[in-house]
């Protein structure tokens, strides 16, 4: 196996005693104070996450968005500079490749945030999907950026006292260059845990003294460095999928909810065809969220039972720290796939009853 | 990290309290470390048996499911019912009150197995 990569804030992680896991490939903080503890402060202050892992892809060019409107399946005709969205990159029979979010700059400039476990699968994709026939320039621009995320109801309190000024102006899903700490950053108001806050991409090299700054200024406010762990129990509250539990080339976007960022009639795109298909021809399974009302924790690949048949699957499942109780998502034949219905996940041989719920598990 | 002289040690982080063929077993202030935020304990039925090294429960934190292993062979005599209904309980202090269960042994001569205090602080030293 390769050597792990470590982000610029690795020494700042070690220096705050987490404990270090390897993930897709890189060596990254799961916990500090604890998932409970840091999962805690980001419901009810703020938390500050290391997400530079994740990926950046750069296209620019006269066809970027032609480009772009090729192999997401969202309408990113729709931006307007500086706004982002939430998009999914889709395989011709509708599999997905990966989740993603599209940023804006200009109209001859798009980014794409990319997961961390898929950013080199997800740039030969693009470049074989490119093939020279668009007039852009496709870059693997990851090592450009350190990725911070704050995150929590006091985040924009946070970034304001940092910045003096007006950062909270910043809408849901849009960006801005501004400068923090005399460094010139792109915060962007996206997350992936529920809450209010941003994600703030800067150069690797003065990402260690933007985390210091922000810790500081959170300080007052209760702000606490965060792990993997509770970005992943945060998420999950939330249903929000995470790319190779919940999605991958085996899923497709309707069975998991995704239906609002598919656009049939955006004009063509990889994956549109069979996509459409899908949807008149219904699907098999979908999605669902499962309260656990008796004991017990469900884990993804636990069997999903309705009475005393199989009908699903669990595919991402914890301890929701915020309700106390067990919490899972997962597949479960359409038929079954009803809010209100009663089902059974098999936890070590022993049925545990849970309740199929609407979404979010985590309501404000 | 605490490792409270009077007790005896498994490689597998469980503790041991020895009371003549009685003995109390837990998991120690490393493993409570390693597994985080404890949320759910899983403990047998009084009186069923195991043979050491056997599954006997299961622990969980919230990323995590970790089987417990009997330390010493024999018959569980009680099983801690107020840590399995306040299982963080083990994050704060995982010995004493943070027992799991009694076993009644079947065969004393495996205690001769254990470690004690010193040579289990040293046995976490080298693997961590």
């Amino acid at each position: 196996m390769s050597e792990l990569k470590k982000t610029p804030l690795y020494e700042i992680h070690k220096s705050l005693g987490a404990r270090l896991v390897p993930f897709a490939g890189w060596e990254m903080p799961v916990q500090y104070s604890g998932v409970m503890d840091e999962h805690k402060a980001v419901r009810e202050a703020a938390g500050l996450f290391d997400v530079s892992h994740m990926g950046e892809i750069e296209i620019k060019g006269s066809q970027a968005l032609d480009f772009v409107q090729k192999i997401t399946t969202n309408d990113a005709s729709l931006l307007s500079t500086k706004q982002a969205q939430y998009s999914l990159i889709c395989y011709p029979d509708g599999g997905i490749v990966d989740d993603t979010i599209v940023y804006k700059f200009s109209d001859e400039h798009y980014m794409l945030c990319v997961n961390a476990s898929n950013a080199e699968k997800d740039y030969q994709w693009l470049c074989e999907q490119h093939d020279g026939t668009f007039d852009i320039q496709l870059k693997d621009i990851s090592n450009q950026y350190a990725l911070i995320a704050l995150q929590g109801p006091k985040a924009s309190m946070i970034l304001g006292a940092l910045h003096g000024t007006n950062i909270p102006s910043i809408k849901s899903f849009h960006f801005d260059f501004v400068t923090l700490s005399n460094v010139e950053t792109i915060v962007s108001k996206t997350g992936y845990t529920g809450e209010d806050g941003f994600e703030i991409y800067i150069e690797p090299g003065k990402a260690a003294g933007l985390w210091e700054a922000i810790m500081e200024a959170g300080d007052p406010y209760g702000l606490k460095p965060a792990g993997l762990g509770a970005r992943d129990t945060l998420r999950l509250e939330m249903k929000y999928t995470l790319y190779g539990n919940d999605i991958d080339a085996t899923t497709s976007p309707f069975e998991a909810n995704l239906g609002w960022v598919v656009k049939l009639d955006k004009g063509d795109f990889i994956g549109r065809e069979a996509l459409q298909r899908q949807k008149e021809k219904g699907i098999k399974r979908k999605l669902v969220c499962i309260e656990v009302t008796g004991k017990g924790i469900p884990r993804q690949g636990y069997e999903i039972y309705s009475e005393d048949k199989p009908v699903g699957l669990v595919t991402s499942g914890t301890m929701s720290p915020s309700l106390g109780i067990g919490v899972a998502i997962g597949y479960v034949d359409s038929e079954h796939a009803l809010a209100g219905k009663e089902v059974n996940i098999m936890v070590r041989g022993k049925a545990i009853k849970g309740l199929i719920i609407p979404p979010p598990f985590y309501k404000k | 990290m605490n490792f409270p002289s009077e007790l005896k040690y498994t490689k597998e982080h469980e503790w041991i309290k020895v009371d003549g063929n009685i003995v109390l077993a837990g998991i120690t202030d490393y493993a409570q470390d390693a597994l985080g935020d404890v949320v759910f304990l899983e403990l047998p039925e009084v009186n069923s048996e195991f043979s050491r090294g056997e599954t006997f429960g299961v622990v969980e934190s919230v990323k995590a499911v970790s089987d417990l292993y009997a330390p010493l062979s024999g018959t569980v005599t009680r099983i801690n019912e107020t840590l399995v209904d306040e299982p963080e309980t083990i994050n704060e202090d995982p010995y004493e009150n943070s027992w799991m269960i009694e076993i009644k042994l079947s065969n004393e001569t495996e205690l001769d197995n254990l470690m004690d205090a010193a040579a289990y602080e040293a046995y976490v030293k080298e693997i961590s």
